[in-house]
């Protein structure tokens, strides 16, 4: 069930009565994209403040809030939107609600803990530099997006996370953090009249405001094949293809989902909990190319639901001794030849049965599930996901055929390598 | 015999003939079923000279029975959908497998071909101990592997089977032999060590039905139980600095050897860890070096108490500029909690949390059996998770204090350092 309060907060409800638990999620319609230059990773740095104490929560008082409860909580960035999530016994509900209000109207931001988290982000980015696969993605990234905002990562370029001022954070804070801007979800043990009621108590009093500026940038078709090799010490090279996707609105979006399921086995649509088990993907083509081959240790593939235009990011770790070339070579025979053939009826099933049992699994928790009712209505709407697993089995063979002679061109890809100094060379 | 408990999680648990032990548990979350076949085949029965043995089983297992080969064995999973992984802890390998409860015969069969009998294909063998040398050469690259990985090596040296690497390294991997893969099966892969854990959409009794048809008939002598030694209980602080001067962030990695998880302590020392390392985020350790002095994204304790006395560890990523900083951070907290031990309300606090915690951590197929096949290996009974509450509800201050001391000693710790640092400077 939805709803919208006056100002302009939505609210999704889901009963869930198979645990005494309560999951609430907080979405906010603003990640890395809605970023300007010089402020890059702004969006996840004012999540990271957006835990430490409101007016109403002082600091000394967070530890325990949820614990209290049973409860685990969390928040995350990514490149559309920036989320905070409770899961806990029902008896905390309120408090959570409490929490999320708090979170949206009446963050501190003091600068000392403003410069505190400073490192503790620098920290994060350079954790995440520590792993090749990381950095190269990030690269890939950048290469593959001229004027989208999408082209920086989400932790930010280390120069703006070392320049960047409490003011900055706290005017994007009150900028992007109003009702009419967030989607509170509460999926459990609940009752969802008695849910709408407490959410109006607790958020009803917020005031409207602006509605934050939208990107409306569209990439420019791209020209020609881009490339970027990192070389750097290391043991292991890896390649990575990035190819142009359409956005979870785009009609091509779920066929294109089947493609990746028949190149590198279905993950399913969830952020948050399908990437927790391995996808089927043995008899995946890429996975034939490539692992079966020994040309490379594993590979995957990446389609996530997006509100513009992203990626498909195909992946392959190379067996150590076998050159990237050949590696990338096998993989681009691959997908040439499902741009040209296409893929067969028994494909089509196949990958239809996978993304359906995805479905089932991604979604076994009220957790899970907060997440997906959330994630849909910050990028797309509840009713696109809801109506996910009908559009998977609609896809036809012709509809898979004409996403991969779209969007699986070589011309139209970055390809990325990376390749380690002191070991395999190209 | 059967067991059957009809509160908390109410499993069942069916002994059969062979001594193969049936645990079963509805749960109608979705239309899935998880479950996991395990036998005592882990990393502590590989000799040193065939390190890395139980892993590459683990590998291999699945990719070729006596009735069917790997294509077969891909197609039957990939056109189901289905999520099937082989993991090898110290003790246990298990197979896991999660389905829609319509695939659960077939897949159940299949697991039982996968677990009794295997083929081991040579070419199968070869791929994939290629993709485990790569492993092995992606983890030397990454500092976090790198510091756990030597911080195991001096908590349990001599070759003890806790301190070596589960992978096993380029050597004795490189001479694993076809004929080493079918004796180890032999050995290991019995009924009498097998646990069936069936969680999900499929009725009690028809789980425990198809557990006993399909390894009711199974006899397999085996090889006798190997007797773990203690680690040293002399110890000397020492500390380690791995070099790596590519990376960004340096790796610490700090630990003790403590308890085995049936010491009466047990208890004491999960309430102690959860204050130290976990509570909030990542407990006093995480109010200190993360929230205080901002050095660290990552900063926590994690408890493993094992067959015999498992570790406790400390870690943190930070710059390589903090450093001792945070080691002398860890030092302070390590030496006021075993002086200290915890306060009034922390334990009260941490009780409440971990008491409060069961109802979300039991709420997914999974999760449940993790849950039930640790309780049965540990002994801890089928009413483990209604008992527990009383278990931790019962420890006492002094306790805690206690088994801190015990634990924590700051001239006993082994410390390492993985990452671009150098001892004496910049």
């Amino acid at each position: 069930m939805t709803r919208v309060l006056e100002n302009g907060l939505k609210v999704v409800v889901e009963e869930v009565h198979t645990a005494p638990l309560a999951s609430v999620w907080c979405w906010y319609k603003v990640g890395s994209k809605d970023e300007v230059t010089g402020c890059t990773g702004v969006s996840h740095w004012v999540e990271h403040m957006n835990f430490k104490g409101t007016t109403n929560i002082p600091k000394e008082q967070i530890k325990g809030i949820i614990e209290k409860f049973g409860g685990s909580w969390n928040g995350y960035t990514w490149i559309d939107q920036t989320t905070y999530m409770e899961t806990a016994s029902t008896a905390g509900l309120d408090r959570m609600l409490f929490i999320e209000a708090e979170r949206m109207a009446n963050c501190l931001y003091d600068p000392e803990d403003c410069e505190s988290e400073r490192t503790v982000i620098i920290s994060e980015l350079q954790g995440g530099e520590n792993d090749p696969d990381t950095l190269l993605e990030q690269e890939v990234v950048a290469a593959a997006f001229k004027v989208h905002p999408y082209r920086h990562p989400t932790i930010g370029w280390l120069s703006d996370l070392q320049t960047m001022t409490r003011d900055d954070l706290y005017q994007y804070y009150r900028r992007h953090y109003v009702p009419n801007n967030a989607t509170v979800v509460v999926v459990g043990d609940v009752d969802a009249d008695d849910v709408f009621r407490r959410v109006e108590k607790q958020f009803g009093g917020i005031p409207a405001g602006p509605a934050p500026r939208r990107v409306h940038v569209e990439e420019p078709e791209q020209l020609g094949e881009r490339r970027i090799e990192v070389a750097r010490d290391g043991t292991t090279a890896y390649l990575k293809l990035a190819y142009h996707a359409p956005g979870v609105n785009d009609a091509d979006f779920f066929p294109m989902l089947v493609l990746d399921a028949v190149l590198t086995g279905a993950k399913g649509i969830n952020l948050w909990s399908s990437f927790r088990t391995s996808p089927p993907q043995r008899s995946a083509r890429l996975y034939r190319a490539l692992v079966e081959t020994r040309l490379a240790s594993s590979m995957g593939g990446g389609l996530l639901p997006t509100e513009h235009p992203f990626l498909y990011l195909l992946s392959a770790t190379a067996m150590e001794g076998v050159r990237l070339a050949d590696v990338e070579a096998a993989a681009s025979a691959a997908l040439d030849l499902v741009a040209r053939d296409g893929i067969t009826e028994r494909e089509l099933a196949k990958a239809q049965n996978q993304l359906r049992a995805r479905l089932v699994f991604e979604n076994d928790s009220v957790t899970n599930l907060g997440h997906q009712l959330g994630y849909f209505m910050t990028v797309a709407t509840v009713e696109l996901y809801r109506d996910a697993p009908r559009r998977i089995a609609a896809v036809t063979a012709d509809a898979v055929n004409a996403v991969a002679r779209k969007y699986l061109r070589a011309d139209r890809r970055t390809v990325g390598w990376f390749t380690p100094e002191s070991g395999v060379s190209a | 015999m059967s067991t059957v408990v009809h509160r908390g999680l109410a499993a069942a648990r069916h002994v059969l003939p062979n001594g193969g032990i049936v645990i079963s548990k509805e749960a109608r979350t979705v239309p899935a079923v998880t479950f996991q076949v395990s036998v005592r085949a882990g990393s502590i029965y590989d000799a040193n000279e065939l390190l890395g043995l139980s892993h590459l089983a683990s590998r291999v297992l699945d990719r070729g029975t006596a009735r069917r080969g790997s294509e077969e064995i891909a197609e039957a999973l990939d056109e189901r959908g289905v999520s099937l992984s082989v993991s090898a802890n110290r003790h246990v390998l298990t197979v896991s497998c999660t389905c829609l409860s319509e695939d659960f015969e077939a897949m159940l069969d299949l697991v039982g071909e996968i677990v009794m009998e295997p083929s081991f294909p040579e070419e199968e063998i070869d791929t994939r101990r290629g993709e485990v040398l790569n492993a092995i050469r992606q983890d030397e690259d990454s500092p976090a592997a790198t510091a756990v990985q030597t911080l195991f090596a001096m908590l349990y040296p001599n070759a003890h089977p806790y301190g070596r690497s589960a992978k096993g390294r380029v050597d004795t991997v490189g001479r694993i032999t076809r004929g080493d893969l079918s004796a180890f099966h032999r050995a290991r892969f019995v009924p009498s060590t097998l646990m069936v854990v069936i969680v999900g959409d499929v009725d009690r009794e028809r789980a425990t039905r198809s557990a006993e048809r399909v390894f009711g008939p199974w006899q397999a002598p085996g090889s006798d139980e190997i007797v773990l030694p203690h680690p040293p209980a002399e110890r000397r602080r020492e500390e380690r600095v791995i070099p790596m001067m590519n990376k960004a962030q340096a790796d610490i990695a700090y630990g003790f050897t403590t308890i085995a998880r049936d010491d009466p302590s047990y208890y004491a020392l999960t309430l102690m860890n959860n204050a130290l390392g976990q509570y909030g985020i990542g407990g006093r350790l995480g109010d200190s070096i993360r929230e205080r002095q901002g050095m660290a994204y990552y900063v926590f304790s994690s408890f493993d108490a094992n067959v015999v006395e498992g570790p406790l560890l400390i870690r943190a990523g930070v710059n390589p500029a903090n450093v001792e900083r945070t080691i002398a951070s860890i030092d302070e907290e390590v030496r006021r909690m075993a002086a200290e031990g915890l306060s009034e309300t922390e334990l009260a606090d941490c009780k409440e949390y971990l008491i409060g915690s069961i109802p979300r951590l039991l709420e997914t197929n999974a999760a449940i059996a993790i849950f039930l096949q640790t309780a049965e290996f540990f002994g801890l009974g089928l009413d483990h998770d209604m008992r527990l509450p009383a278990l931790l509800e019962a420890v006492t201050l002094e306790d805690v204090k206690r088994a801190a001391l015990r634990t924590l000693d700051t001239t006993r710790a082994s410390v390492v350092v993985a990452g671009p640092y150098q001892p004496g400077g910049q």
